[in-house]
């Protein structure tokens, strides 16, 4: 067998073994056919070794060979050759997307050995297996993509599992509402990203990668766009990237998605979903090259995120939101040194910070335990800090400071007033008008519904 | 005889013709409903042999894949998949019929209808084809009269339907098109028509009060197979003007983000679901109106999807109705440990209705962007908002009804074996649809190819062989009219 065939072999291996945990996860929950927790954890842990240890090897033979870019065809998914449409299903691996699934792999197969023990007898063990299964397809589909279209389709995935998660105890409302909240800001970040592939098209004729960074091996390859696209295009993949990694102004549901289970929150928003956006940002890095403007903005974004959250951190009163925040600051940090130029520096910090936040976060459940503990061995009080900023301001600054830190920047608030309501209050006018011009054709109150008793008790009740 | 030379889809019309006139003597409900189960089936079945030998035809060396049928009541390329869509959503409608609600259900009427919609997939010559639209409002108005329901909206848009249909269909027959011209205000008139028959903004009313008024499974029947968007591409696509295209593309992208906006602030689950199903059916049009051949390509796989994805979708709701009576989205139901499954296929269709990768909505999606990408950036981003909203509606449906609250119910909520068996057909269908989309969109390509030709040179185009097989045309014939 050739190095070439082993490559495909391998890649293969790396992005069918999540395919195939999930297929097994969703056929046997719709055919109501349910595997003991041992068999999804067995099943859970052949995958993820199967992946790891292909794309280790992916990884080993690169360097052993030199080769810093190997293309896996997923050949035409759909062609039309007489309009020139092709929709590839195509992976690649390289300096950015082999240690990120290595990331992805490493992370998810240690929470799920994790998950097996602290979900033990939870009713709802299956579905967030289920649900993690669609997360590590998505994270790898989304690391390896070759093709902006690919890419779209992990980033969906990752979407959607990460939205049904933070929902995961669904018999609160709280819960619920919040995972709502994840999913609307990433429909707004898919929204974005859909929208610079729609202007990339426009302007370059074609919305592949390669019409956006240009051909070579990353963080090589230059980019075919003049500055002013690369500006316009970069822009709307930034908010995109902004919404994925919680960034200003979409940083109010990365605290949010903690209120899911702490397996989840851990090595999904606390770890890997949340350096999605750097992700993207580090893979269209060629077009931050090609305008100074479009660094700028991502060096801005990058430290006001960073700032923001560290004085938001410094006032949570749940360990899990102040590690979400203490994330925030790394991320912001991150895509600072993305629009520095840093790539190298970014995929390192990115994978640190992963890592450590990870340990963090499993730990968070037992942080008293563990201050005890610290606390009996030293004989002795832990040491507290000297308050924030003391000496640097005034005390009305730090009232102001704390207030705007503990409302979380006004963030939520904010969007709810000038977005949100505005839209809810503006359909519901449609809707009332609708109504009058519907009772004026009936020549009656023409819904019913409005005045029907609602199923909010059993059904014998409503009889 | 072969089977081949079996006139499959005047058997699809005629059979449920038949079981409705059978089934009108029938007393028992239950009788009825298992009787009419029988008579669906076997139209399915016809409808796939009309669809089968279509594409498998006795003599293969004249097989051609083209739009053109001058018999009536038979299959061609465009309408044979409709066949099988609408036939599988009267089965499935019936097959998920729980014993509360069939004293509600006429079954002969229900069969009426399907042989009306089949006969109108089947038919191409234009006046029989305004005489079955015109009939096909028929059923929904029997019942909403027989159940003394209120129905004068209903009334007034079908009278209004019909009156258009009929009128610009009579001045196209009467105009002289010996230049070549057909007449703008004929033209637009049947344009009209078919735009308040699809429920284009601001004539959509009727169909929020039909859903209001009507049962969930006739309203669910009467507007999923989207027989205006059939009717507009036989007898409005290939002649109007592209002014008149343009404007009706407006309207349609006008619509589907003004309803994706409704379905957000909806309290009620129908109204609900019946500005989710316009968002996606203006879409279709939206694509159909673009009259390019991908524009096309996009919107007729993109109706299959959103045929298939929202009547599971609509099935689903009208599943959890039986069970709990008029849903309100004001309020968390947390239903999803009694019916888990419901809950799986109420995600696993809404998704797919918002073109989610790896279900069948998903290329239709993409292809409609690839189009809308070529007539122009906004309508790219308008289609990417309104597919946002649409998603956000969606999934604040599901959380509101299967989430939220701890559900308690002395009675057993689960799914039945016929909704089981419904659930795991359509599940199957979507993913796998979802997984292996070229055939389909091969095939939907050939046709919008000849309808765009058709439209370009006022003639069928030349009947060509699979998309597949084609070679890449020059730079000349792939430019876009």
């Amino acid at each position: 067998m050739n190095v070439d065939a082993l490559f495909n072999v391998l890649g293969v291996c790396t992005i069918l073994a999540p395919v195939f945990l999930f297929s097994l996860m969703g056929v046997t929950m719709l055919v109501n056919w349910p595997l003991s927790e041992r068999t999804t954890a067995r099943w859970t842990q052949a995958t993820v070794f199967v992946g790891l240890l292909s794309a280790l090897i992916v990884l080993a033979l690169m360097l052993f060979t030199g080769r810093r870019n190997v293309s896996l065809e997923g050949g035409n998914f759909v062609v039309i050759a007489p309009e020139h449409f092709h929709f590839h299903l195509d992976f690649m691996f390289d300096r950015l997307s082999v240690p990120f699934a290595i990331l992805s792999f490493v992370l998810v197969g240690t929470i799920g050995a994790f998950a097996n023990h602290y979900l033990h007898r939870e009713p709802g063990f299956r579905r967030f297996f289920l649900l993690y299964a669609m997360f590590l397809v998505g994270m790898i589909v989304a690391s390896l993509a070759g093709t902006i279209e690919t890419l779209f389709i992990g980033w969906e995935l990752v979407g959607l599992s990460s939205a049904l998660l933070v929902a995961f105890f669904q018999e609160r409302p709280s819960p619920v509402l919040n995972g709502q909240r994840v999913w609307s800001v990433y429909r707004i970040a898919d929204a974005a990203f859909l929208i610079a592939a729609v202007v990339l098209h426009h302007l370059h004729g074609e919305g592949d990668f390669d019409g956006m960074v240009g051909a070579g091996a990353w963080p090589d390859a230059e980019c075919a766009l003049s500055s002013t696209d690369a500006l316009i295009v970069g822009l709307l993949l930034l908010v995109a990237a902004a919404g994925k990694s919680a960034l200003i102004p979409f940083s109010g549901w990365l605290p949010r998605a903690m209120e899911g289970p702490t397996p989840s929150s851990a090595v999904f928003y606390g770890a890997l979903s949340v350096h999605l956006g750097c992700f993207l940002l580090l893979r269209v890095s060629p077009l931050l090259s090609a305008s100074i403007w479009l660094s700028a903005a991502v060096v801005a974004l990058g430290l006001s995120s960073a700032v923001f959250a560290a004085l938001a951190a410094r006032v949570q009163t749940d360990v899990k939101s102040a590690l979400a925040f203490a994330s925030l600051v790394q991320v912001g940090l991150i895509t600072a040194e993305i629009g520095f130029g840093l790539r190298y520096i970014a995929l390192i910090h990115i994978i640190g910070h992963a890592c450590m936040r990870t340990l963090q976060l499993v730990r968070a459940p037992t942080l008293l335990q563990d201050y005890r503990t610290l606390e009996n061995a030293i004989g002795a009080r832990l040491p507290t800090d000297r308050p924030f900023l003391d000496g640097w301001l005034s005390d009305a600054w730090r009232l102001k400071l704390y207030r705007l830190s503990l409302e979380r920047g006004f963030l939520d608030s904010l969007m709810d007033r000038f977005f949100v309501r505005p839209f809810v209050r503006a359909f519901r006018w449609f809707d009332t008008i609708e109504g009058k011009w519907t009772d004026l054709l009936a020549g009656a109150q023409s819904r019913e519904s409005d005045r029907m008793p609602t199923a909010t008790q059993p059904f014998e009740e409503l009889l | 005889m072969t089977p081949a030379s079996i006139p499959w889809a005047a058997l699809a019309v005629l059979i449920p013709l038949a079981g409705a006139i059978w089934v009108r003597f029938v007393r028992d409900p239950e009788l009825g409903r298992k009787q009419s189960l029988i008579v669906c089936g076997a139209t399915f079945v016809c409808s796939l042999c009309a669809w089968f030998f279509l594409e498998n035809p006795a003599d293969p060396e004249h097989a051609v894949w083209t739009i053109t049928t001058s018999t009536p009541f038979s299959a061609d390329a465009l309408s044979a998949p409709l066949l099988a869509l609408g036939s599988l959503l009267y089965l499935l409608v019936v097959m998920a019929t729980l014993g509360v609600k069939l004293r509600l259900i006429s079954f002969s009427s229900v069969l009426i209808s399907e042989a009306l919609l089949l006969a109108t997939f089947s038919s191409t010559q234009p006046w029989i084809l305004v005489a079955l639209l015109a009939a096909s409002v028929v059923p929904p108005w029997h019942e909403l009269w027989m159940q003394r329901r209120p129905l004068r909206v209903y009334t007034v848009h079908m009278v209004l339907f019909i009156g258009l249909l009929v009128a610009g269909q009579a001045m196209l027959s009467m105009a002289d098109r010996s230049d070549g011209h057909n007449p703008a205000i004929g033209v637009g008139l049947l344009l009209a028509a078919l735009l308040l028959r699809s429920g284009i903004f601001p004539l959509h009313c009727w169909m929020t009060d039909l859903f209001e008024h009507a049962t969930f499974g006739t309203a669910l029947l009467f507007i999923t197979p989207m027989v205006g968007a059939y009717g507009a591409l036989r007898l409005v696509l290939p002649i109007a003007s592209d002014v008149m295209l343009h404007s009706a593309l407006v309207l349609s992208l006008g619509t589907a983000l003004y309803a994706s906006g409704m379905a957000l602030v909806q309290r009620d689950a129908r109204r609900f679901f019946c500005y989710l199903f316009l968002s996606h059916s203006s879409l279709v049009f939206v694509g159909l109106e673009m009259a390019t051949r991908i524009g096309v390509t996009g919107a007729l796989c993109a109706w299959l999807s959103v045929g298939l994805s929202m009547a599971g979708f609509g099935l689903t709701l009208r599943a959890i109705e039986t069970r709990t009576g008029r849903l309100s989205l004001d309020k968390f139901h947390g239903l999803f440990a009694h019916t888990p499954r419901l809950g799986a296929l109420f995600l696993i269709t809404g998704l797919a209705s918002i073109g989610f990768p790896g279900t069948i909505g998903f290329i239709g999606a993409e292809l409609l962007v690839e189009g809308a990408m070529q007539a122009g950036p906004l309508i790219g981003i308008a289609l990417v908002i309104t597919a946002a909203l649409n998603g956000l509606a969606v999934l604040h449906a599901y959380f509101r009804v299967f989430t939220g609250t701890h559900h308690v119910s002395s009675i057993d909520l689960g799914s039945r074996p016929p909704e089981v068996i419904a659930v795991l057909v359509l599940s199957a269908l979507i993913i796998g649809g979802g997984l292996y989309p070229q055939p389909g969109v091969a095939s939907r390509y050939i046709i919008a190819t000849e309808l765009v030709a058709e439209r370009r040179h006022g003639l069928p185009a030349v009947p060509q062989e699979r998309v597949a097989d084609t070679a890449v045309p020059n730079a000349d014939d792939a430019d876009q009219p």
